[in-house]
């Protein structure tokens, strides 16, 4: 069985609502939606306080070379346009949406038909990706047609396909595979066409069996995409330790997997891209698990973006004693400090933590007992980098490879001393590489 | 053991050791540093908490400063104050620039009780990192987070974590301005600010620029930006900049107009004796009772 060589962990899989079929959430009766949905810079809106926008329609426009459009996930009125706390309780810019009703713009292609055959070339699909705002949904939301603006000296080798959805709990890359293959796959061969590389592989670990089988059984029409069973293991869905768990080639450090020949996209993703080349659908709509030990109504939904968070927790009840909601997977998801936020592109599950859980473990003090070392997937040691960082010695951080950090938290998860590691270590990266930055000028 | 082999040990040890002291005298002469012996005079001087509150390396880069200088022009030592500074334009023969003294004071005053917790952090007990996760247990993104990377900066024993009200409190004798909180603190609360006549000041204990009404929702002493307190500063001391009030030292007279004016009681005044009309309606009250 495939799988990266070193580090790794293999927590609890708790994959409770891997049998429940994705549903459509309602409307909301209004929606906010921020303006920074993707990683880097935040999009500039184009509609007025009081416009009656379509779903569909375009409501505020990339910035630079870094950014995603953003399109109405409602019909209505746009309320206004103002700060709104997200997630995090920071204030974002953001468009309040008085949902009234749910008519598509006219360019939209809303039929449920499946449409097998692209007629768009290259460029086109690039374009129609750029147009329709796609952003990877595997966490990070880069947009995903950044990734296709490939250097002229470098040539794609292989489309991997990031279908192992290895953090705990979430379940909807599973759902998708099993209930919208068909759809994914066209996906796929669109993003091959826009990357011109021969072959696609789909990575997707051997805890789902079921959607190995039936994706075996769909790519069989397809002779450029492969399925590549692959070991359960944390985080074998990082891009890096995919390729070096599918290909076996290695990022060189400070380098993109363009470096050597790879373009690494997440399976839901690829629903996105098959909805906006075939049928000229932007991307509105995100498609999370929520989940959690104690919870019993647990759902994988497709919601629209802007839906209040609240809302969607309402509607599965949350459970008396929830200390914690985390947006992501535990392991690399952020607690959410204000529920009354709503949902971004890319969320993809709400997990809702009991009390006992969500409390961290009294920090101890360091044993070297070396199991932080054993856990890096990059082969760092974190027990010199967390002190480092929190001595503020960024220079040595730098030398002990502290950018090579992929911030999978398998450190963390495996000191037995509670010790906050990836904290102390995620900001001594942004700490160095601001510092490096400076020095660069 | 033949005595011998210790004498020989000697002689050979010796005679390494006092041929390498005639080499290094000789270099110690050739190669050495011509320094004025008043740099080391003022840095004996200067308190040597190498605190960095002048903007020095240390306290031996301000004497080194100092003695190159010539003059006392624009330097100034935070933590040794007048005293320092006096004593050593004496050993410069030059005159003295005094400076006020100066303290840290904490723009923010949103306690526990004042913006309650809407959330609660667990995490690594550092304000650098909790400032990157989120705005913080009240909500209000602007505000003290509480973990006390202030107090861990203090080089002076100064500043102290009040367990009720999770916010830092600046010791009065303690603090001498040196700025490392100011440094320290990732949401920019402290502001090194005059001590005053009689150790008596007022300030703004917020940081909040967002419009009044989410401000006030989250916190009830927050500066809503009403510009109350300009309209009643006799002295124009008072500016309104995105909601937020500011009070200048240098034309503040210690007037206490706007602290009474504030309706969110977020201007501090300190060291104040307590006021007359204040203590009137307690007198009537208690002869009333």
């Amino acid at each position: 069985m495939k799988s990266f060589k070193i580090g790794g962990i293999h927590p609890e899989e708790n994959k409770f609502s891997k049998e429940i079929t994705v549903e459509v959430f309602p409307l909301p009766k209004q929606a906010t939606i921020y303006l920074n949905q993707n990683l880097g810079a935040p999009s500039t809106p184009v509609v007025n306080k009081g416009d009656v926008v379509k779903v569909g329609q375009l409501i505020a426009k990339a910035e630079g070379f870094i950014g995603a459009n953003i399109h109405s996930p409602y019909a209505g009125t746009i309320q206004s346009i103002d700060l709104v706390p997200d997630a995090f309780g920071f204030k974002k810019n953001a468009i309040v949406i008085n949902v009234e009703n749910d008519e598509w713009a006219e360019h939209i292609d809303t039929s449920k038909d499946l449409k097998k055959e692209i007629t768009l070339s290259k460029a086109e699909i690039i374009e129609r990706i750029k147009e329709c705002g796609i952003v990877g949904l595997g966490g990070a939301c880069f947009p995903t047609h950044v990734k296709y603006m490939i250097p002229e000296n470098k040539k794609v080798e292989f489309l991997i396909i990031n279908a192992a959805e290895c953090e705990p709990y979430i379940t909807i890359d599973h759902r998708m595979m099993l209930e919208r293959a068909e759809e994914c796959l066209v996906g796929v061969n669109a993003l091959l066409i826009a990357s011109g590389a021969p072959k696609a592989l789909i990575g997707i670990e051997n805890n789902k069996p079921d959607a190995i089988a039936h994706l075996t059984k769909v790519a069989a029409q397809y002779p450029k995409i492969e399925i590549v069973p692959l070991k359960t293991k944390y985080p074998q869905g990082a891009e890096k330790q995919l390729i070096k768990a599918v290909v076996n080639r290695e990022v060189p450090s400070g380098k993109l997997p363009i470096e050597i020949g790879v373009i690494v996209n997440n399976f839901t993703t690829c629903h996105a891209v098959y909805e906006a080349v075939q049928k000229n659908k932007p991307l509105i709509e995100t498609f999370l698990t929520v989940s959690g030990k104690k919870l019993t109504n647990r759902k994988n939904y497709q919601v629209r973006i802007g839906t209040s968070i609240q809302e969607i927790l309402d509607h599965v009840g949350i459970p008396e004693d929830t200390g914690k909601v985390i947006s992501g997977g535990p392991m690399m998801g952020k607690a959410i400090a204000n529920l009354n936020s709503f949902a971004v592109k890319g969320m993809s599950s709400l997990l809702l933590m009991d009390q006992k859980e969500s409390k961290r473990g009294e920090i101890e003090n360091c044993i070297r007992c070396g199991k932080c070392v054993k856990a890096c997937p990059m082969g760092l040691e974190p027990f010199i980098l967390a002190p480092l960082s929190d001595k503020k010695d960024y220079e040595s951080c730098e030398k002990f490879g502290i950018l090579d950090c992929c911030e999978c938290g398998s450190c963390s998860f495996s000191c037995p001393s509670y010790r906050p590691l990836l904290d102390m270590i995620r900001l001594g990266k942004s700490k160095t590489s601001s510092m490096i930055k400076a020095r660069k000028g | 053991m033949d005595i011998n082999f210790i004498l020989l040990a000697s002689a050979v040890l010796g005679g390494i050791a006092l041929i390498s002291a005639i080499i290094l005298f000789f270099i110690a002469k050739a190669f050495k540093v011509e320094e004025d012996p008043l740099i080391d005079e003022v840095a004996e001087n200067l308190p040597g908490a190498n605190c960095g509150g002048c903007g020095y390396p240390g306290c031996r880069g301000l004497a080194d400063a100092i003695v190159k200088a010539g003059s006392l022009e624009g330097l100034n030592c935070p933590a040794g104050g007048s005293d320092t500074m006096t004593r050593i334009a004496e050993i410069l023969g030059v005159t003295p620039v005094v400076s006020d003294p100066v303290i840290a004071v904490l723009k923010c005053n949103g306690t526990c009780e004042l913006a309650p917790a809407k959330s609660f952090y667990d995490s690594a007990l550092s304000c650098a990192y909790a400032a990157t996760l989120f705005s913080g247990e009240s909500g209000c993104q602007y505000g003290c987070l509480g973990c006390g990377d202030c107090v861990n900066v203090c080089k002076f024993d100064a500043l102290k974590m009040d367990p009720v009200t999770k916010l830092p409190v600046v010791s009065e004798e303690n603090c001498v301005g040196c700025g490392a909180c100011v440094k320290a603190c990732p949401r920019l609360l402290f502001e090194i600010r005059k001590k005053g006549i009689k150790n008596r000041r007022i300030y703004v204990a917020c940081s909040n620029i967002d419009k009044g009404g989410y401000a006030k929702k989250n916190c009830d002493v927050a500066c809503i930006g009403c510009s109350k307190c300009v309209k009643v500063c006799a002295f124009d001391a008072i500016t309104v900049n995105n909601n937020l009030a500011y009070i200048d030292e240098t034309k503040c007279k210690l007037c206490r107009k706007c602290v009474t004016e504030c309706p969110t009681n977020c201007i501090h005044e300190v060291n104040f004796p307590p006021k007359k009309e204040v203590k009137a309606v307690e007198e009537v009250m208690e002869a009333v009772n």
